[in-house]
């Protein structure tokens, strides 16, 4: 195998640049490996941030020439031999060095989401089918690649006002447990913002763990949204019997 | 750089937000106590996140059989009798309402399809009777979100990616931890009337691995270099199925779920070798042919039949890791590996491809991304792999404290709960069972305490000078060659198979490394810097290594995760016996100490109800 020509971005928060690497390949590389070999071989105080090298803690999120990728799941083998192959840190995020983006907003957001609360008495027996949908929600490993995909948010300005993907995810597993005891609408449609998702469908299409982001958690939140604040019936109700 | 360090104070600190550390902190914070608590890596990344097959407990959901005593059982036969019996006893009891209170945080497990609904489990190797609770296999994720999530509703504060560099003591007790925030190098003092260390293993010091960067022995060095005992430092387990090709995902775990599911180990002669390596202790428990284990399998894992109506049994694919890490290290050893120096794991010829996906998607998914190869139809390569510490931080098993009054340890850092070797699924419910304990009992231990222990904060000056001289060295390594060479110095050693002049060897060469150390070279500055960082593990790393090759010299008999040629075979000598490695001055001092055996009453009521037999008990205590 021969040399592959890197280029990856290193600045802090003041401003950086794009900066050209030559390595040399070995088989079956990912783009995390290369990087780990310029840390050990030419910049040993390159940034980036991983753990587990095998696409389950969603530590190294990055975006590999344009597309926001896992760089731990990222072959270089997908790549043309004279390629040259940028590496950015993700965009959405305010940037501490190199790799590394300052994602303390997921954070914060996931502090601000009413956590888990079964209903009294519960009975703690149910089947499979009941918790698929659940547990498909809670495949997500965090990576943020949606939440740096969502043009939402990349916009930054709507940054207070929307929560983005992942916590659309994470609102849909607790609102489907199966006895789960809250409601969750009122804060999806105001703080949260799901209005403001408009179903591009991107946030889908980055996400590592293919869980289907759009089609099984945003668009059956926003039925929910809609059925309390905008079917005429249901307002009705709400008035007569004060819910 | 500044000496002006940031400082917190709180009643309980916690270092480690895996498994074992959320816990305990959220069982501190629950007890009314103001809980710290810090980790390395960004929060729900820790190495616990990577854990797929299981998490071990009695529930006897699927198979009514199975109890507390049967789990202690196979726990301590599994660990070669080398466990502190009470601690696997504490365990085995426990486990089951950990799970369930996950259960109760929200965890979702996967269901039985008997039409109860009750939370499934899985068979897993030395387990007698199926007994792992799992969600597919990202296990991990489920137990460490649902802790992230219970934890930060419950009032702690979390201090992300900050690196504990020195415990602090007041006396002889415990006062606080001195560390750096990682992003800006800035130094922080957390200033604790009690500290619970839960940092995990320490795979990195070794070549082949399964772990995350972030198990490099810290709790072991950082305890060790503030008084405490570390204990059993010579039990290492290599998992048996590791990938061996590519080169870079070396040492990656394959989940021994896939035996569990079927998966059968073959040689390059297309032989199913497992049945030649049925150790004594294990006769009469497993499958002695083909067919058997074959018959067992249809029935069992296909079709759903009750265990306890079936005649066969288990394969021998299913014996405990160390049983089958050698067993497959002989086979390669003897020209019969693959390709690449493994031997194949074959599941594809007993299960559907669409089982297969179904059952184990992120195998399925690691090996189609990583390795071009798809598992529903040829075989996978597998070999040894680094992969868990059974050794650490000697404690109390009904407290979880050090020999250092304050210093609490539990999870994959502390000592004793899994003798020899552990069994899969056992450290999942370990964290949650230890954890909990641990941070109980160092909430209690703040609460007696009215004052804050004293910090002699003049110390801190020196501290922030060792922690910076990486940058003021000229012309020493970069930290990532030294690393390097440590994680092969270790391999040779101290790996799977031991004896005294590697060993020897091995403790000469760490001596080596130490020069080197000193004179370790950082470029750049404090600001977010790999470089560095690794820098500063390597003093624990160096500790850890010593420790043990030490504790491995001084035990001459092979026993689960230690195996020596020059001393096969279990001795009676040091069959009651546990090692301990403590500072004596600046030297190591290692002592054999006696290690508590299970109560009389108790050994006879588990021979009468035939969990354990007698001739067994001999064999292992080298009586036989
Ligand atoms: C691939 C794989 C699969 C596994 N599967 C299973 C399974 O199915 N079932 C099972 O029971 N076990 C399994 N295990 C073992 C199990 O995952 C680990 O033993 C366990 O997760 C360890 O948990 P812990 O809480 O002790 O530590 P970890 O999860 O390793 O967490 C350590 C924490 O300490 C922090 N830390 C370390 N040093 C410092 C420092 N100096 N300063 C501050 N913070 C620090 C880290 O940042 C981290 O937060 C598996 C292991 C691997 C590698
Ligand atoms: S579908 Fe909605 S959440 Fe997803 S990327 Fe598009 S706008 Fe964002
Ligand atoms: S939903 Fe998918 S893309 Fe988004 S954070 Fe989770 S795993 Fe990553
Ligand atoms: S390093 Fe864990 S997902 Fe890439």
């Amino acid at each position: 195998m021969g040399k592959v020509h890197m280029r990856v971005y290193r600045g802090n928060s003041e401003g950086g640049q794009l900066k050209d690497y030559n390595v040399q390949a070995e088989e079956g590389m990912v783009v995390l490996d290369v990087i780990h070999k310029i840390q050990a071989t030419q910049s040993s105080d390159l940034a980036c941030r991983w753990n587990c090298k095998a696409g389950k803690c969603g530590s190294c999120s990055a975006e590999i020439n344009g597309k926001p990728r896992l760089m731990c799941m990222t072959r270089m083998n997908e790549f043309k031999e004279d390629e040259i192959i940028t590496v950015m840190p993700m965009k959405t995020f305010p940037i501490m060095k190199d790799l590394a983006t300052d994602v303390s907003f997921n954070y914060e957001i996931n502090k601000r989401i009413p956590p888990f609360t079964p209903v009294e008495g519960a009975d703690w027996h149910w089947e499979q089918e009941d918790v698929d949908r659940v547990q498909e929600f809670r495949k997500c490993i965090e990576c943020f690649l949606c939440q740096d995909t969502c043009h939402v948010l990349r916009d930054h300005d709507k940054m207070a006002k929307f929560a983005g993907p992942r916590f659309f995810v994470r609102i849909a597993s607790l609102e489907m447990h199966p006895i789960d005891a809250l409601d969750r609408t009122a804060l999806l449609k105001n703080e949260h913002g799901i209005g403001l998702c408009n179903i591009t469908k991107c946030c889908t299409e980055v996400c590592p763990e293919s869980i289907h982001i759009t089609d099984n958690a945003i668009i059956p939140l926003k039925e929910r949204v809609v059925d309390k604040y905008y079917d005429p019936l249901r307002i009705l109700w709400n008035k007569v019997f004060g819910k | 750089m500044s000496d002006n360090y940031q400082s917190f104070e709180y009643d309980v600190l916690v270092i480690g937000a895996g498994g074992a550390g959320l816990r305990a902190a959220i069982e501190a914070s629950a007890a009314g106590c103001k809980t710290g608590l810090v980790c390395k890596s960004l929060l729900g990344k820790a190495h616990t996140v990577m854990a797929e097959g299981g998490i071990a407990a009695a529930l006897a959901t699927v198979d009514s059989r199975d109890s507390w005593q049967q789990h202690f059982v196979d726990s301590m036969i599994g660990g070669n009798l080398g466990n502190h019996w009470r601690m696997a006893q504490i365990h085995a009891q426990q486990s089951p309402d950990r799970v369930r209170e996950l259960e109760k945080w929200g965890a979702v497990f996967d269901r039985t399809n008997d039409g109860k609904g009750n939370i499934n489990v899985r068979h897993f190797g030395g387990h007698t009777y199926k007994r792992l609770a799992h969600v597919g296999d990202r296990t991990g994720l489920e137990l460490i979100r649902t802790l992230q999530d219970k934890g930060v509703h419950s009032g702690i504060e979390v201090h992300m990616e900050c690196t504990i560099y020195s415990l602090m003591k007041d006396g002889d007790r415990i006062a606080g931890a001195y560390g750096y925030f990682r992003e800006t190098g800035r130094p922080v003092l957390f200033k604790a009337k009690s500290i619970v260390i839960s940092t995990g293993g320490i795979g990195k010091l070794y070549f082949i691995n399964s772990n995350s960067w972030e198990c490099a022995g810290d709790g072991f060095g950082l305890s060790y270099l503030a008084g405490a005992e570390l204990a059993d430092m010579e039990y290492i387990q290599f998992h048996p199925t590791g990938m061996v090709w590519p080169p870079s995902v070396r040492g990656l775990l394959i989940t021994e779920g896939v035996r569990g599911e079927g998966g059968v180990l073959k040689n390059n002669q297309g032989e199913r070798f497992m049945f030649k390596y049925i150790p004594a202790k294990y006769q009469g428990k497993y499958a002695e042919t083909e067919a058997e284990a074959d018959a067992w399998f249809k029935k069992v894992v296909i079709d759903g039949v009750k265990e306890e109506t079936v005649k066969e049994r288990k394969p021998p694919e299913l014996m405990s890791r160390d049983v089958v890490a050698r067993a497959l290290w002989n086979e390669i050893k003897e020209g019969r590996g693959t390709e690449h120096g493994g031997v194949y794991l074959d599941i594809a010829s007993h299960r559907s491809a669409e089982d297969i996906k179904k059952k184990l998607p992120s195998m399925y998914h690691q090996f189609k991304q990583l390795a071009d190869v798809d598992i529903t139809k040829v075989p996978m390569e597998t070999g040894p792999t680094c992969h868990y510490m059974m050794g650490g931080v000697k404690v109390d098993p009904e407290t979880q404290m050090s020999n250092v009054p304050g210093l609490f340890a539990a999870g994959e850092c502390a000592a004793g709960m899994h003798g020899s070797n552990r069994l899969g699924g056992n450290s999942l419910s370990d964290l949650v069972v230890f954890g909990k304990l641990a941070g109980e009992h160092a909430a209690i231990y703040a609460k007696k305490l009215r004052d804050f222990p004293k910090i002699d904060e003049s110390k801190l000056a020196g501290l922030n000078k060792e922690m910076n001289q990486p940058f003021e060295n000229q012309g020493g390594e970069v930290s990532y060659k030294i690393l390097a060479d440590l994680q092969h110095i270790m391999e040779k050693g101290a790996g799977m198979f031991r004896e005294e002049p590697t060993m020897d060897q091995c403790l000469k060469d760490l001596e080596g490394l130490k020069e080197r150390v000193k004179k370790v070279t950082a470029e750049g500055n404090r600001m977010f810097n790999p470089g560095w960082h690794v820098a500063l593990d390597l003093r624990n790393m160096l500790a850890v290594g010593e420790a043990i090759v030490r504790a491995a010299k001084e035990r001459k008999e092979s026993r689960g995760g230690h195996t020596r040629t020059d001393f096969t075979g279990y001795s009676k000598d040091f069959a009651k016996k546990r090692v301990v490695v403590r500072q004596k001055g600046d030297k190591m001092e290692v002592v054999r100490e006696d290690l508590p055996q299970i109560p009389k009453e108790l050994e006879a009521e588990l021979i009468n109800a035939h969990m354990l037999k007698p001739e067994v008990l001999k064999q292992l205590r080298g009586e036989a």
